[in-house]
């Protein structure tokens, strides 16, 4: 091999490189997000449950948060019945935060997790806000 | 490996069977969550086939009858009050007859009518130029005839405001929060960026309730079902004759005036 010093050189600074995030981060504590779920409304709540299951909620609240808002927008159609015949009002705002009142130990905790950024709260409110804290 | 044609036509045919298995499950498994659910109008919504709306202008006679409107309106839907023209966002407004009716002043025309201020909003116009031009469907008719916007999805082109006749569309030049003085936490602001108009308080009307504007407004304003004949706009403008803005441009608008004369029995 021609300059193969300098090639396997190469290579080692290289994966040093690459790898660099991992043990960099070796040892660390990894911090899982854990939404709360201890606001008033829902401590009073008899049969602790979500418009939908708890799974489905989990891994879909954005496409139906999306479908909500089209319906309720596009169609006319503000009630939502869930599996169950449940009837809910389509409100983000007055339905969801209703119960979810805590949007930083709720939403954020797993979105800042995610990093995503949901621009729900440029429009929408979050009553917590008032209490200080940012509103979005 | 050696392979002969009948070995490789039969372990394709079975890979091709578990793929198109695979895949309807797991199509089936991702869909089932929201099978049972449905979307309903909610049990008290009013309805109708095309709203419309009647300003008795008699009925407007102090500055308070116009404050008491807007106020309403504007609180209810935490619209700004930014405090300059150029940045003025509005959901109902007042102008001079001059500029409300073009083309239709003259100046013999008595006094009071130059002088007196007019209630305006959005016309919810039969063949909405806004809707035309809107680029992303942001803006949409309804099936009731209002004219509605999707905050979500307007990317603030402004074409909308270019094609409006009335000037109905207010653009949020900057983020409208800092400027509304009591919000109402039950409605939401808007954003810096996207256009807004009145939308005949529609989520007002799926809960069963008339617009804000008309329920502050003491018989000034009067609201229905323009293609009912019994509703209670359509027996006002049998009785009196009425003005609507720019209809000759024919975008159909659905806000009618009724101007002076007979307004005591309206």
């Amino acid at each position: 091999m021609y300059d193969g010093g300098k090639i396997i050189t190469g290579i080692i600074i290289f994966l040093l490189f690459a790898t660099f995030p991992f043990y960099y981060n070796i040892g660390k504590a990894h911090v899982k997000p854990d939404p709360k779920l201890d606001t008033p409304v829902i401590k009073q709540l008899k049969e602790k449950k979500c418009v939908e299951s708890k799974s489905y909620m989990r891994a879909y609240h954005m496409q139906l948060l999306d479908d909500w808002r089209n319906q309720a927008l596009r169609k006319a159609n503000r009630t939502y019945r869930n599996e169950e015949g449940k009837l809910f009002e389509i409100s983000l705002q007055n339905t969801c935060m209703k119960c979810h009142s805590n949007k930083q130990k709720f939403c954020d905790e797993c979105h800042k997790y995610a990093e995503v950024k949901p621009y729900c709260w440029d429009c929408h409110f979050v009553k917590e806000a008032k209490e200080g804290g940012a509103a979005r | 490996m050696k392979m002969d044609r009948r070995e490789f036509l039969r372990i394709a045919g079975l890979a091709g069977l578990g793929l198109g298995i695979g895949t309807g499950a797991s199509g089936w498994i991702l869909s089932r969550g929201i099978e049972a659910s449905e979307f309903i109008p909610s049990p008290n919504a009013l309805t109708a086939k095309r709203w419309a709306m009647v300003v008795v202008l008699s009925k407007f006679k102090t500055e308070e009858d116009y404050k008491r409107v807007i106020d309403a309106c504007h609180r209810f839907h935490n619209v700004p009050d930014i405090g300059n023209p150029k940045d003025e966002v509005k959901w109902i407004w007042t102008d001079t007859y001059e500029h409300v009716f073009v083309g239709q002043e003259n100046e013999y025309l008595p006094e009071e009518f130059k002088e007196r201020p007019f209630p305006l909003l959005c016309n919810h116009c039969t063949k909405a130029p806004c809707v035309r031009v809107c680029p992303t469907k942001a803006t949409f008719k309804r099936k009731d005839g209002i004219t509605m916007q999707d905050y979500h999805r307007c990317i603030g082109c402004r074409f909308c405001m270019a094609a409006c006749p009335y000037g109905a569309r207010s653009f949020n030049w900057r983020d409208p929060r800092p400027f509304i003085k009591e919000t109402n936490p039950s409605y939401p602001t808007r954003t810096k960026g996207v256009v807004e108009k009145c939308t005949y308080c529609v989520e007002l009307l799926e809960n069963g309730e008339m617009p804000k504007c008309v329920q502050a407004s003491k018989g000034g304003l009067i609201f229905g079902d323009l293609m009912d004949p019994n509703s209670e706009v359509r027996k006002v403008l049998s009785e009196n004759f009425s003005m609507r803005r720019k209809a000759e441009m024919g975008t159909g608008p659905s806000v009618f005036y009724i101007i002076g004369g007979g307004e005591e029995d309206v």
